[in-house]
């Protein structure tokens, strides 16, 4: 089975149907993944501007940099749960776009840089000030990149 | 051209409220109580503001990209409506409890007119987010 078709089978699943066919039930799950991702924004913001060295507070970074990553994780969460059908709700469309595909890429893309070499670089105090905002410019980019391309969606 | 201005008011909101939710989420005591409020608001408040005002030029220039049906169209009247309420909130917390910071602002959860000011906040950026996502469906829903 080729992904196409697979995408297709997602696309007339009965609840998909029944998703596509009310008024109201795919711009309310739109709205809740965009309340993901300004949930995203606000901890992508304070962890980002942490490494630019405009810091919250020179204490207790271990702490801050540990509740936004709870904070990423709610926001990430949202906006996956929420993201999974609205994909299935027009999968073959989006298979064929190629924002959605930027969009997938850089958000995988952006959730390993995220938890591997930008939690690093937040708790790490020696590490090279250039270093810490080469990662926090990276950040930033992958996460305009998935929200860019994540509007680009709208507008085939 | 519209595409990219819409865009950037998608980034600016999510700076403007991204940062909003935390320093709100501080005003109800349930997100890093171990931080001072004054300093949540002195490192984020000028992020949440260069959010809001990238937010105000994009939105006034997709405004007047179609004046008249924005006009017309409900969720962007609600959306307005929602702004101004949050303004009156963000007044009324300045002119009231700001001035008693130094009181509870090293208190892990702040009084509970702070936190009503928080709740409020919260609700109100919610709301305008959904209003701002449903003004494209007017048409489908209403004419």
């Amino acid at each position: 089975m080729s992904l196409l078709e697979i995408c297709h089978s997602l696309e007339y699943l009965p609840v998909l149907i029944e998703m596509r066919s009310s008024p109201w039930i795919f711009p309310i799950i739109a709205i809740l993944h965009l309340f993901g991702l300004v949930i995203i924004g606000g901890a992508v913001v304070v962890g980002d501007l942490h490494l630019l060295s405009y810091r919250l507070t020179p204490q207790l970074v271990d702490r801050i940099a540990h509740d936004m990553e709870r904070l990423l994780i709610a926001g990430l969460l949202v906006m996956v749960i929420t993201g999974v059908p609205l994909f299935m709700c027009f999968a073959t469309k989006y298979y064929y776009l190629t924002p959605f595909w930027v969009k997938l890429s850089s958000l995988i893309l952006v959730i390993i840089f995220t938890f591997t070499i930008r939690r690093n670089a937040l708790t790490r105090y020696r590490e090279n000030p250039v270093v810490k905002k080469m990662i926090a410019l990276t950040s930033l980019s992958l996460w305009t990149s998935v929200a860019l391309s994540g509007r680009l969606i709208g507008f085939p | 051209m519209y595409l990219v201005v819409l865009t950037v008011h998608v980034l600016a909101l999510t700076i403007f409220v991204g940062t909003a939710l935390i320093i709100d989420l501080r005003f109800l005591g349930v997100f890093m109580g171990y931080v001072p409020t004054s300093v949540v608001l002195a490192r984020l408040l000028p992020w949440s503001l260069r959010g809001f005002f990238l937010m105000m030029i994009s939105g006034l220039l997709m405004f007047y990209a179609s004046p008249v049906d924005k006009y017309n169209n409900l969720f962007f009247q609600a959306k307005i409506t929602m702004l101004l309420l949050a303004a009156v909130n963000i007044w009324l917390f300045l002119k009231t409890e700001y001035s008693t910071i130094t009181e509870w602002d090293q208190k892990t959860l702040p009084p509970i007119r702070v936190r009503l000011v928080g709740g409020a906040a919260l609700t109100l950026w919610a709301a305008i987010i959904a209003a701002g996502r449903l003004i494209p469906y007017q048409q489908y829903w209403f004419n």
